[in-house]
């Protein structure tokens, strides 16, 4: 009497790593540029992070095809409000609708785990890291992804940052400086992508702070 | 207009063959204030005319941005305005949400004008009582389209509608000939005269009128009040009471009540005006 079991599956892992790490006025976030299916490379050039409004940049990793339509969807939502209110959404409202339109697929889930980045209306830096169903948290920096396992504990041991539910409430955003930052995340990815089989390729990295956004590139090896 | 009979319901027929309920609505149109719209080649320009019930309220917005491309003049009731201006807003979020490319203009407009006519022929509905003068860019190029409550709509190289819009109208035909080649900053000018046609003697300023633009590497926007004050400066022969504009920080407010710091002197003269 052994239930049947489905010989499709809607759902498939693209593979892939995504971070971010908030600091005092600047966010960094980056992501590989991986795509695999299996043990199988679909492309080496396929970027994971989208800026959804100009102070707030999704990474995410997981199957793509869901990402594409929750970033579309997100995207539509955004330009809803820009009608409305005359102005961009804050990070802290993106990751609000972010949260609600995960938990709306409650019972089919966009296979997506999210990282979700920024600028808040002070200008500090936020991360809020995502489960597939809407779940989230603002914390000073998170890993999403195949690799996440192997770069969290990494974060952990060089950025150390304080509960949120502590008392008082303490700054979670790591006093680290922008470039001190981003060679941390150059260093957490080049590691991740030796033991990690879905990791590896290029690394996107993108910055937002004060002056606005920009992008870099890194190679990683392509094994 | 005097009472017609046969003009009860929407869907009564005149023995004439004459929908009066939607010639009524038309009315409505003609009763708002102006808005104005002309193409070039690469550039469509909207103005309209911003008049405030009284001093202490602020004006009614009649530009409305429907998406980076198109963007919408009203004349008429403005609140069936602002609801067919979210409806197109929301078309041309789904059809870009599908396609991956803008809604093309002359689609939107024929969208518009059979949601009008459905308005015309069910016995539990009214008209919109509201006129658009559509100014949009796509693959065909610039585009400037009027939708009527009856459900028809025109293409047209340069219009006028609402009150005193035949003012205007006469000042298009005149010049209409040059727009087609005309500079981006030209069309805003002739924007500006032919609205300036329409307020007969009025002193035109930037805080009573607004001007939108959408060309081509232009997304659709509402040019700020102190650009408009400058382009108006800029042909005004002889006005008196323009040089206090010359501090714009007064005039940089948005609300019509604002105005009243600019040119103080001149203005006591003539309460009658607002």
């Amino acid at each position: 009497m052994t239930k049947e079991h489905a010989n499709w599956s809607p759902y498939d892992n693209n593979g892939g790593s995504c971070v971010a790490i908030a600091g005092a006025d600047y966010c960094v976030v980056a992501a590989d540029t991986r795509m695999s299916t299996g043990y199988n490379v679909l492309t080496r050039d396929y970027s994971k992070i989208c800026k959804l409004a100009d102070k707030a940049v999704l990474a995410s990793s997981g199957f793509q095809a869901d990402i594409k339509a929750l970033q579309k969807h997100l995207a539509a939502r955004h330009l809803i409000y820009q009608h409305q209110h005359n102005k961009q959404m804050s990070c802290p409202a993106v990751a609000q609708l972010l949260s609600n339109t995960l938990y709306y697929k409650r019972f089919f889930p966009y296979y997506a785990f999210n990282v979700l980045s920024g600028l808040d209306s002070e200008g500090k830096g936020c991360v809020f890291t995502y489960d597939a169903v809407g779940s989230y948290e603002r914390v000073g920096y998170s890993a999403q992804g195949s690799g996440s396992t192997l770069i969290m504990p990494f974060l952990d041991n060089q950025l150390k940052s304080p509960s949120p539910l502590l008392l008082p409430a303490q700054d979670a955003v790591t006093p680290l400086s922008e470039s001190e930052a981003i060679d941390l995340v150059k260093t957490v990815f080049a590691s991740a992508t030796e033991r990690d089989i879905y990791t590896g390729d290029r690394l996107e990295v993108v910055v937002l702070n004060a002056d606005g956004i920009r992008r870099e590139y890194m190679e990683l090896r392509k094994d | 207009m005097f009472r017609n009979q046969y003009d009860t319901d929407v869907t009564t027929w005149s023995p004439a063959g004459r929908l009066f309920q939607v010639e009524y609505a038309m009315e409505a149109v003609k009763q708002g204030s102006a808005a104005i719209g002309l193409r070039s080649k690469s550039h469509v320009v909207l103005a309209c005319v911003n008049k405030a019930n009284n001093e202490l309220s602020s004006h009614q917005k009649k530009i409305f941005k429907v998406d980076d491309h198109i963007g919408v003049a009203i004349a008429g009731l403005t609140a069936d305005g602002r609801v067919l201006s979210r409806y197109m807003r929301s078309e041309c979020i789904n059809y870009s949400f599908t396609y991956e490319s803008p809604l093309p203009v002359g689609r939107l407009v024929v969208q518009l004008a059979d949601k009008a006519q459905v308005c015309t022929q069910r016995s539990w509905k009214r008209p919109y009582g509201v006129g658009l003068l559509v100014a949009g860019l796509d693959e065909s190029g610039a585009h400037l389209y009027y939708n009527c409550p009856s459900g028809n709509y025109f293409e047209y190289q340069a219009f006028a509608i609402g009150s005193r819009s035949q003012a205007a109208k006469t000042y298009l035909e005149r010049k209409f000939e040059t727009f087609l080649d005309s500079s981006r900053d030209d069309l805003v000018k002739h924007a500006l005269i032919a609205i300036r046609e329409t307020l007969q003697g009025e002193t035109l300023k930037s805080s009573i009128c607004t001007i939108a633009v959408v060309g081509v590497g232009e997304a659709f926007h509402t040019l700020d009040q102190e650009t408009v004050q400058q382009m108006i400066n800029a042909f005004e022969i002889v006005v008196e009471d323009e040089p206090p504009a010359a501090d714009p920080g007064t005039s940089a407010g948005e609300g019509g009540a604002a105005a009243e710091g600019v040119s103080p002197p001149e203005e006591g003269a003539a309460p009658m005006e607002i």
